[in-house]
């Protein structure tokens, strides 16, 4: 076994191989970026390298930096995760150049399948079954045009290198072909650097299945059994299961089988996952399934695997690079319960799952499961974390187990429903509504599924009345503890005979929200709210939903939705007041040495608009709020204290 | 410690009768104060909140956090006194919390003739005031008033406890370093500008606040200016121009979170030298004392009832039971807080006035703040005691209670009749709060021996003439008399002239003394030192 790894990536899988390592008494070394400097991953690990600036063309891609970075800290082997350089056999080949172990196929294995229409060649020849298609060199659009009518359509176009969906286009009229293909060109080159494409059969009610392999430096290969990738939005995986739902005993031989057969084809060392495209317009039929692509590298969704069969993928990858055998015979692996995953992601699914960005200011997982389950936590951030734009906007995988798959659905929305974010926009109220889904739970799922039901996934009811009432509470801090044992602390809202109600403004979106708080004699909270919504007594103040108080917001929890509320500060009134006075008078006597706006320029709040020269300083006097100069002063005048330098106008008015 | 074991029976005739008076009792001043609460006419409330003003309890809730205790004074002040409602004298006092901080507010109500002093307008400030200064509280003014009741003028403007004397005490709390904080929102005209004027630090609300010593008419009629009041006093004067005040608010709103800010920045620190305990709620349920008391004050019953649901666990450790039993004294704990309590369970004699006396003094020794529970009749009387020497022993007491520097802390549960009163820390005695309870009765001595009294002089003087006097006309000569105490020893006649700081409702008397107390352990406590006590 290795003495010391750097691991060359961030996040969740930095903090994951981290968790294995210590485990196994392995140091290691965190590499960084700017942005990353006081990130989980470098607080968890031994050491901890600076690789360059944020972006990952500066960092995390820069494979000369992580070598030297291993070298410098006398790492005996690189653990690449996922994405970034994981799959890069140049970078293979750096790492073995400069006698380092890299965690991971061979650099031959990654050629061998990184190029999808010869990895599909070769696993024709290798006898496993691969979906009808033309991945051949030439690339002319007419003769790509005609290999889609012979495969008949619908048809889909793929770019030849790559993964994630990005270069893939669903064509189903000849007519659509065209415009198709360049699309899926462009984004292949903006992507990969190569626009290559290549045309395959589009499978109706087609269902991602995926099996786990493993291997080893000695000619052993085996499978960890199957992971159902369904459920994903524009290829995107959202929640992954293991085992696939409807699985039968034939489907699952031949295709674990065959993923066997694949991975010895091309003597692959180390964890890998080989993805089939299953029919299940029939049923899982075990004709029905074709070879896509084979992952050399360890998937983020593999904590599933983990979970239904008890084995730690990370420790083996680290055991078969370090030279041991594979831990387990292919009889020694049993399949147990069922397990979920959840991608829990910075992003707005009500605007089309646009990425989001922020400081998690609020962060909470669950932890105790209900009884009977488990659930397993992977994150790399912590409350007070930002996710920043350089980065995958994931903030954590929710993992849970359980001996049923309906015991482990239940397990997932119990999680999703006590996960609490606040600070940034996340699809946690997504994933749950996927997972309550009728058809997702029943396990009818393909790939169309979240694309079919979207509009009702992504649809988020407006807050309750016990919600805003929650916000309002923590808007005004009620409640708030003092030293509890002063009467003035504990005998809340007492007064003679009556009550005194204290008002606080909300805004949720485009509403604003007015709401009073008062206490009633047995020291609970009273809200009113404004009409249309009622008043909330303190009867069902008991049950209100969990919040988060942020800078300027307060976040509400019902389920596993999460409701945003603006709280105006009155203090900021004190920028309106400033804005008001409509003139920049000057502070103190002096020269107006520079004019650099004039009048009916729109100018925006920090502008510099002129400059005073007084007592042998220059006073630059900037634009206190956006505005329109109405009057400015000369250049060259002489101005006593007082005199007004700059008028705004009024409403826009010159 | 000892707890205290119940006597009462909740199913009893009388229990219930006295229930259902003390009831009635309650609902009476609930409904006057909740008239209070509303403060000026509809029309006054439209008007001002037209302006784009909160209404006065608007701000005090705005002002203070969310669910603080508000610990009104004088609620009641002005009742049925002016021939027309001047509701809460038209200016609302209390303590309240403001960042975790206690403050004494000040709230001038211009719904309510413009916020005008009326004499008990100015009384009510003073007291506000000096409750602020003896127990070290912060100051804030919500200022809107249109400054002395002009046709009051006399009874407002020239005495020593009249107008001046708000500004002479913002001075000497500020140079005892108690924050004094203006925040004007409305008119502050003439002498009242002296109140932002004298504040460590002030607000003004823009298009609302004005402060000048003369309005535009004023100036017009004397120098012949024409000036707008926002030119002449307007918050974009004082805080740019003149410096009479320091933020610029925008509304109300704003003023009270700038106000809210200041607290915030005052750097107070309350700091309690009482060895305190984890508060604990009485053993026997507090609403208990409606049935509790007798409806009839001349009906005596065990204070040791009353005691037990005011204090912690109903824990009381007693001082000298066996001795001078009319007057119950010992030590208990008030929302962890040591206490000292003295109760009357009938007259008092010389013995119960030496025990008194001995009691305040171990207090005052070992630093602990005394609560004094008042249903007196006053000292025995006859030639017996007056040999025994009840006088120079009622003199004790009374110069124990008059001395005692620890808090004191007054509540009137039944008669507060003559002497009585002095030796249990009346209202001259400077009790940091004096608070009555709605079936109390206050007066020189009850009407009864009042009539008697008057009849027998009256009967004396009939006959020494060899005249005649009926039973029938002394029944109606002592008529108007008992009319007249029993109309000015209630609760509200009293509490209209501030000789108290208000009525509260009995079952809460716990929350208002620990509210009371923990307010007035801001100031530290004092070392006391006695006069010459009457040997």
């Amino acid at each position: 076994m290795f003495g010391k790894i750097l691991i060359a990536n961030r996040g969740e899988i930095a903090c994951r191989v981290i968790r294995t390592t210590r485990k196994l008494g392995v140091r290691t070394v965190a590499v960084y970026s700017d942005a990353d400097a006081r990130a989980l991953h470098v607080e968890m690990a031994d050491e901890a390298v600076h690789i360059g600036a944020s972006p990952v063309g500066e960092s995390y891609l820069r494979g000369d930096r992580l070598i030297a970075a291993a070298l410098a800290t006398g790492a005996q082997a690189i653990h690449p995760g996922y994405g970034f350089l994981s799959e890069n056999p140049d970078f293979v080949d750096q790492v073995m150049a400069a006698g380092l172990v890299f965690i991971g196929p061979s650099a031959a294995s990654i050629r061998a399948m990184g190029l999808k229409d010869a990895a599909k060649r070769l696993m024709e020849k290798a006898g496993v079954p691969v979906v009808p298609g033309y991945h051949g060199e030439a690339q002319e659009i007419v003769l790509l045009a005609s290999k889609a009518r012979e495969i008949g359509y619908p048809v889909l176009i793929k770019a030849r290198a790559g993964g994630g969906g990005k270069g893939m286009r669903r064509v189903d009229h000849p007519g659509d072909f065209s415009e198709a293909l360049s699309g899926a060109r462009r984004e292949a080159k903006a992507a990969f650097g190569d626009d290559r494409v290549l045309v395959e059969k589009y499978v109706d009610k087609p269902r991602h299945i995926e099996v786990q392999v493993f291997g080893d430096n000695f000619g052993s290969a085996v499978h960890l059994y199957e992971r159902d990738c369904s459920a994903q939005r524009r290829h995107q995986k959202v929640i992954e299961e293991a085992p696939a739902p409807g699985m039968t005993p034939a489907l699952r031989k031949a295709m674990t089988e065959a993923a066997v057969k694949a991975a010895k084809a091309i003597s692959y060392s180390g964890a890998g996952t080989i993805e089939f495209i299953v029919d299940a317009s029939a049923g899982l039929k075990a004709d029905r399934f074709w070879f896509m692509e084979m992952n050399t590298r360890l998937q983020v969704e593999h904590p599933v695997t983990e979970m239904v069969t008890g084995v730690d993928l990370v420790e083996w990858q680290l055991r078969v690079a370090s030279g041991e055998r594979l831990p387990k015979t292919q009889g020694e692996i049993v399949l147990a319960g069922h397990a979920f995953e959840a991608r829990l992601y910075a992003e707005d699914a009500s605007k089309g799952f646009l990425p989001a960005t922020g400081t998690l200011h609020h962060l909470k997982f669950p932890d105790a499961p209900p009884e009977g389950t488990a659930i397993r936590v992977e994150t790399g951030v912590r409350a007070g974390d930002a996710i920043s734009p350089f980065y995958d906007p994931m903030i954590a995988k929710l993992v849970v187990h359980a001996e049923h798959r309906t015991a482990a659905l239940a397990a997932l929305r119990d999680a999703l429903g006590r996960t609490e974010v606040a600070g940034s926009i996340v699809n946690t109220a997504f994933l749950a509504a996927l997972a309550a889904d009728v058809d997702f739970a029943a396990g009818d799922v393909d790939t169309g599924l979240i694309g079919r039901h979207q509009d009702a996934l992504v649809a988020v009811a407006a807050p309750s009345d016990e919600a805003i009432a929650a916000a309002a509470l923590a808007a005004t801090d009620a409640g708030a503890p003092g030293p509890a044992a002063d009467p003035w602390s504990s005998l809340v809202g007492y007064a003679h005979f009556h009550t005194l109600s204290r008002r606080t403004r909300l805004r949720y979106g485009e509403e604003n929200i007015l709401a009073s708080v008062s206490a009633r004699p047995d020291g609970r909270f009273q809200v009113a709210l404004e009409a249309p919504h009622d008043a909330i007594n303190s009867h069902d103040l008991r049950n209100l939903p969990r919040t988060a108080r942020w800078p300027g917001h307060v976040t509400v929890f019902e389920g596993a939705v999460g409701y945003t509320f603006a709280v105006p500060d009155p203090l900021a009134k004190a920028d309106e007041a400033a804005a008001a006075s409509g003139s920049l008078r000057a502070p103190m006597p002096g020269l107006v040495k520079l004019v650099r706006a004039a009048a009916g320029d729109t100018v925006i709040k920090g502008q510099p608009l002129l400059i005073l020269e007084a007592m042998k300083m220059e006073h630059t006097i900037a634009a206190p709020h956006d505005g329109v100069i109405a009057e400015i002063a000369a250049e060259g005048a002489q101005v006593s204290d007082g005199t007004v330098l700059v008028r705004f106008a009024e409403d826009g008015q010159v | 410690m000892a707890t205290l074991q119940t006597q009462i029976s909740p199913a009893s005739e009388s229990f219930r009768a006295n229930a259902e008076r003390m009831r009635e009792l309650v609902a009476d001043i609930a409904e006057k104060a909740a008239g209070i609460e509303r403060g000026g006419s509809d029309e006054a409330r439209e008007r001002h909140q037209g302006r784009g003003k909160l209404l006065p309890r608007e701000r005090l809730a705005q002002l203070l956090d969310t669910g603080s205790p508000f610990l009104e004074v004088g609620q009641f002040a002005a009742w049925s006194m002016y021939g027309e409602d001047i509701p809460a004298a038209g200016i609302i006092t209390g303590i309240g919390r403001v960042e975790g901080t206690e403050v004494m507010v000040v709230v001038n109500d211009a719904t309510v003739k413009g916020g005008t002093y009326y004499p008990l307008t100015v009384k009510k400030h003073l007291r506000a005031q000096e409750i602020a200064l003896q127990n070290n509280l912060p100051c804030v003014y919500l200022v809107d008033s249109g400054g002395a009741n002009l046709p009051n003028q006399d009874e407002v403007f020239p005495d020593r406890e009249h107008f001046g004397r708000i500004f002479y005490n913002q001075a000497n709390m500020s140079a005892a370093g108690i924050p004094q904080i203006a925040c004007v929102m409305g008119s502050c005209t003439a002498g009242g500008a002296y109140v932002p004027a004298m504040s460590d630090e002030t607000i003004m609300v823009r298009n609302q606040a004005t402060i000048f010593l003369g309005g535009p008419p004023l100036v017009k009629a004397a120098t012949g200016e024409d000036v707008s009041a926002e030119e002449l006093g307007g918050a974009d004067v004082h805080t740019r121009l003149s410096g009479v005040a320091d933020h610029y608010a925008m509304d109300d709103e704003h003023a009270l979170a700038i106000c809210r800010r200041i607290i915030k920045n005052l750097n107070r620190n309350k700091a309690i030298s009482l060895n305190l305990q984890k508060p604990v709620p009485p053993l026997h349920d507090p609403h208990e004392l409606y049935g509790i008391v007798p409806t009839d004050l001349r009906q005596p019953y065990d204070v040791r009832e009353v005691i037990a649901r005011l204090v912690d666990g109903s824990e009381f450790d007693e001082f000298k039971q066996n001795y001078g039993t009319t007057l119950v004294t010992g030590f208990g704990h008030l929302h962890g807080m040591p206490v000292g309590i003295l109760g009357n369970n009938g007259v008092l004699f010389s013995e119960s006035a030496l025990k008194g006396t001995h009691f305040i003094e171990l207090c005052c020794q070992r630093g602990i703040p005394l609560i004094f529970l008042q249903n007196i009749t006053g000292f025995m009387v006859g030639r017996k005691y007056e040999a025994g020497g009840i006088a120079k022993d009622g003199a004790k007491l009374v110069m124990a209670v008059a001395t005692a520097r620890v808090p004191k802390l007054t509540v009137i549960i039944g008669g507060s009749f003559g002497a009585g009163n002095y030796g249990m820390c009346g209202r001259a005695y400077s009790p940091r709060f004096l608070w009555m309870w709605p079936n109390a009765r206050i007066s020189v001595m009850g009407g009864e021996q009042a009539a008697t009294v008057l009849a027998m002089v009256k009967r004396e003087g009939i006959e020494r003439k060899g005249g005649q006097w009926s039973a029938e006309e002394e029944t109606k000569f002592r008529k108007p008399i008992l009319m007249k105490y029993e109309h000015e020893g209630h609760p509200l006649y009293s509490s209209a002239r501030l000789w108290d700081d208000g009525i509260i409702d009995p079952a809460k008397t716990r929350e208002v003394l620990a509210l009371s107390l923990s307010a007035a352990l801001n100031a530290g406590i004092e070392e006391t030192k006695f006069g010459v006590f009457r040997m």
